[in-house]
């Protein structure tokens, strides 16, 4: 146990010496770019938000099922199959058809190659599922389908998500999906993310739709408010453009009235139809609804064929930028809920840091003189080691560019305390060697040996914790057992390597020396 | 040499009265969980006027119908930690607050942070900190398994569960907050507990296969002895970086050192007097790990 080759030696000193400078990194700008690595600060130490949003599916599910709706009326009339009794509720569609045909409608839906109902090879399933309760069909969708319309909902919504955020402009903002119906923002430095929160928690589905009365509409109306919740018109449900025909809108100021509005500019298809809808109806209102309320609803005047326009609704600048952004960048799919969020002021991240480092400071100065008082010379060597396994965590922390939580600080701080575990029990054991060993070299190998089981085993069990947290926890402890974990192969490799050499050097020297650990 | 095994029986007793009473808190009184398990909104607050103190502000909350408020000193006289279930789980509830404040005490607070757990995520953080607690002790039962023989397993098992119990027992006891960070404490407690209590019965394993005379009564106070200045000076190491984290590491580190404290000693307790003393009671002897070893 006691022997080191002189390659081994050096093998030692550079890979130390590597993960030093790598530690040494973090306080320094380095030009290159090897060099340049940093450990990551969490949110809780830099400052941040951190936001999970819920993906409420139900409108779109409700939506969906409206949609099957028509598509299989449509569908069963070319078979001269007529559907009765439909309902849509509980998200069930459900109908009656004549019972002749009965047999037929449910061997189409489960037929592999169904126009109507998409069938899964990967999965064997089809996207709905059909049933026969007393004669009444319900059709609603299968565990297979509900999880790919939850896929497909949740990766538009990214998207949306991520052009909000990049448009307002955070710095590196983090957006990850969690499960198949959450999506994860962590936006580090921003100390007030109410902004962003109600940018977020908007849909921002856009519709230009005339004003109508009751009689004369074919697509019905709905009665809906405006956005100051006190006045309301019917308005007709035949949408004449919505913002998916946008192009671009930015606010601006209208010179005339000196009032804050938002431009737009529509595609082909959108100039088109807006141009078509205004020649057809001057002097009818025009209701630009967002999210279920009127922003307004202005006269149509004049034919506007040139595809761009303007809304105007007593904006602010600030709403009107808002509401420029939220149209460029597109709707949601479905209404998205802030169910977890997590504001660190910078102040208190800063605060954090400094009590962190203190805390260290005082923690490891304390170890370090108990561990003199108690080991003299050997307390020494575990000293220099335990710099050298604190170097050497910082290093590794930083190679792979680790984020650093306060709860890991603990973590380092608690590293520190357990790694002069391994070093105890290493002297303890030479020390009742030393009892019926002369030798010390002898005393000294054996010590070494004989302590082993009981330092792996102590390891592997803080290692075995260490890892349940960083698959079970989430942010800031994540941390603590990143730091944790790490911290055990450097102690490890510090206790075997570096103080095993700097023991080595001593006892090889003072052999014969009586009491030489006490 | 210390007699520690002239006392097994008296601190077995303890040790029993212990548990009972943790358990008892624990179904009675219950835990005081944090706005992580709880759900709820968590606001730390630092005002810039030094007139305002915890009553004028408890007041202002109260009248906000926020459901259940807490507010409390965190730290110095001008920070503030507030509590509230936001019982209706209102969108806007921060800004809401924030405007309330505003208007009543002037812009003289900073928002330093702000929590709002959702009651869906809440209810997922406390059955994922349960599985996290409950596959440690599962992972460490399959560990000690593998290593030794099954009566050191119990021992060993038996004094996590204590170290555990005793320990949650006691946050129940001074209401003493539970949130995330408690859990990874709890975590790193299972860890050292089993850490100490391996150590030691390593050592009663070798002095088993070394003396064949000596019974198992004798043989675990030796094995606690020769091991006895690593535990110490591992203990107090450990709780030296524990105590300066506790005093020095800003306050919402507190909770967690003070429960790895708590964890510390018990854990050191544990592994002497519930450990080995299951050992003696299921009368291990040489021929216990002999067996094992022709297998």
């Amino acid at each position: 146990m006691l022997y080191f080759s002189k390659l081994r030696i050096i093998f030692i000193t550079l890979l130390s010496s590597f993960f030093i400078l790598l530690a040494s990194s973090n306080l320094f700008n380095f030009e290159n770019n090897f060099l340049n690595k940093k450990i990551n600060l969490g949110l809780d130490l830099q400052g941040g938000s951190y936001l999970l949003l819920e993906i409420d599916n139900n409108p779109v599910i409700e939506q969906k099922l409206q949609n099957l709706t028509l598509t299989l009326r449509n569908y069963f009339k070319e078979k001269n199959i007529k559907l009765n009794n439909i309902d849509l509720s509980d998200q069930t569609l459900s109908f009656t058809v004549k019972n002749e045909d009965k047999q037929k409608v449910i061997e189409i839906f489960k037929d592999e190659k169904s126009d109507i109902n998409p069938y899964y090879p990967r999965f064997k399933s089809h996207e709905f599922n059909i049933i026969d309760e007393n004669d009444i069909l319900k059709v609603s969708y299968s565990k297979q389908g509900m999880i790919e319309l939850k896929i497909s909902s949740q990766d538009q919504a990214l998207e949306i998500v991520r052009r909000r955020i990049d448009e307002i402009g955070t710095n590196e903002p983090n957006i990850l999906k969690r499960g198949n119906d959450r999506i994860l923002v962590e936006l580090p430095g921003l100390d007030d993310p109410m902004r962003i929160k109600s940018l977020l928690g908007k849909t921002a589905n856009l519709t230009f739709r005339f004003v109508s009365n009751d009689s004369e509409d074919t697509f019905g109306t709905e009665r809906l408010k405006y956005e100051n919740g006190i006045d309301e018109e019917n308005v007709s449900k035949r949408i004449v453009i919505s913002g998916d025909n946008l192009l671009d809108a930015q606010p601006r100021m209208n010179n005339q009235t000196n009032e804050t509005i938002v431009s737009f500019s529509l595609d082909r298809v959108g100039a088109k139809r807006f141009g078509k809808a205004t020649s057809t109806g001057i002097g009818k209102q025009l209701a630009i609804v967002l999210d279920g309320k009127i922003i307004s609803a202005p006269v149509i005047r004049d034919t506007i064929a040139s595809g761009s326009g303007q809304i105007s609704g007593g904006f602010t600048f600030q709403s009107a930028t808002d509401l420029a952004l939220l149209l460029r960048s597109g709707a949601l799919p479905a209404p998205l809920n802030i169910i977890e969020e997590r504001t660190v002021g910078p102040d208190l991240g800063q605060d954090s840091i400094d009590a962190g480092m203190i805390a260290l400071a005082i923690g490891f100065l304390l170890v370090i003189i108990f561990i003199f008082i108690k080991y003299k010379i050997f307390g020494l060597i575990t000293n220099v080691t335990l710099i050298v396994n604190l170097l050497l965590l910082i290093g590794v922390l930083t190679i792979f560019e680790a984020t650093l939580t306060l709860p890991g600080i603990a973590g380092i701080i608690l590293t520190v305390g357990m790694a002069v575990d391994a070093n105890v029990l290493i002297f303890e054991r030479i020390k009742e060697e030393l009892k019926s060993e002369k030798n010390n070299l002898i005393a000294f190998d054996s010590g070494y040996v004989k302590s082993r089981t009981a330092i792996l085993d102590a390891n592997i069990t803080t290692l075995l914790a260490a890892l349940i947290l960083f698959f079970m926890g989430s942010g800031p402890i994540k941390g603590f057992s990143v730091t944790l974990g790490v911290g055990i192969f450097t102690t490890l490799f510090s206790v075997y390597f570096i103080a095993r050499l700097l023991t080595v050097l001593y006892v090889s020297k003072n052999k014969e020396k009586e009491g030489i650990l006490k | 040499m210390i007699s520690f095994n002239k006392y097994y029986n008296r601190f077995n007793i303890l040790s029993a009265f212990l548990i009972a009473t943790s358990l008892f808190f624990l179904i009675f009184k219950g835990l005081n969980f944090g706005i992580d398990f709880k759900g709820g909104t968590l606001i730390e607050l630092r005002s810039t006027d030094i007139k305002i103190n915890v009553s004028s502000l408890r007041d202002k909350f109260n009248q906000m119908d926020l459901g259940d408020v807490s507010v409390k000193k965190f730290g110095n006289d001008t920070d503030f930690l507030i509590k509230f279930e936001n019982k209706d789980n209102k969108k806007n509830i921060i800004e809401e607050v924030k405007n309330n404040l505003d208007s009543s005490f002037g812009n003289s607070f900073e928002f330093r942070r702000v929590e709002n757990v959702g009651p869906k995520v809440s209810a997922e953080l406390l059955r994922s900190g349960i599985i996290a607690i409950s596959v440690a002790l599962i992972l460490m039962l399959i560990y000690i398994w593998i290593r030794f023989e099954w009566q050191f397993s119990l021992g060993a098992i038996l004094a996590l569960f204590h170290d555990v119990i005793v320990t949650l027992g006691l946050f129940s006891i001074l209401s003493l907050e539970i949130n995330l960070s408690i859990i990874a404490a709890v975590l790193t407690i299972v860890g050292y507990s089993m850490n100490d209590t391996v150590v030691i019965f390593d050592r009663v394993r070798e002095n088993l296969r070394k003396y064949s005379d000596i019974k198992i009564f004798e043989l675990t106070n030796i094995s606690i002895n020769e091991t006895l200045s690593r535990t110490l000076i591992t203990s107090i190491t450990t709780l030296l970086a524990l105590l300066s984290i506790f005093f020095f590491g800003g306050e919402i580190l507190k909770g967690f050192s003070l429960a790895m404290i708590f964890g510390v000693i018990f854990g050191t307790y544990s592994s002497i007097y519930i450990a080995n003393t299951v050992l003696v009671r299921l009368n291990v002897s040489q021929k216990t790990i002999l067996k094992e070893d022709n297998n």
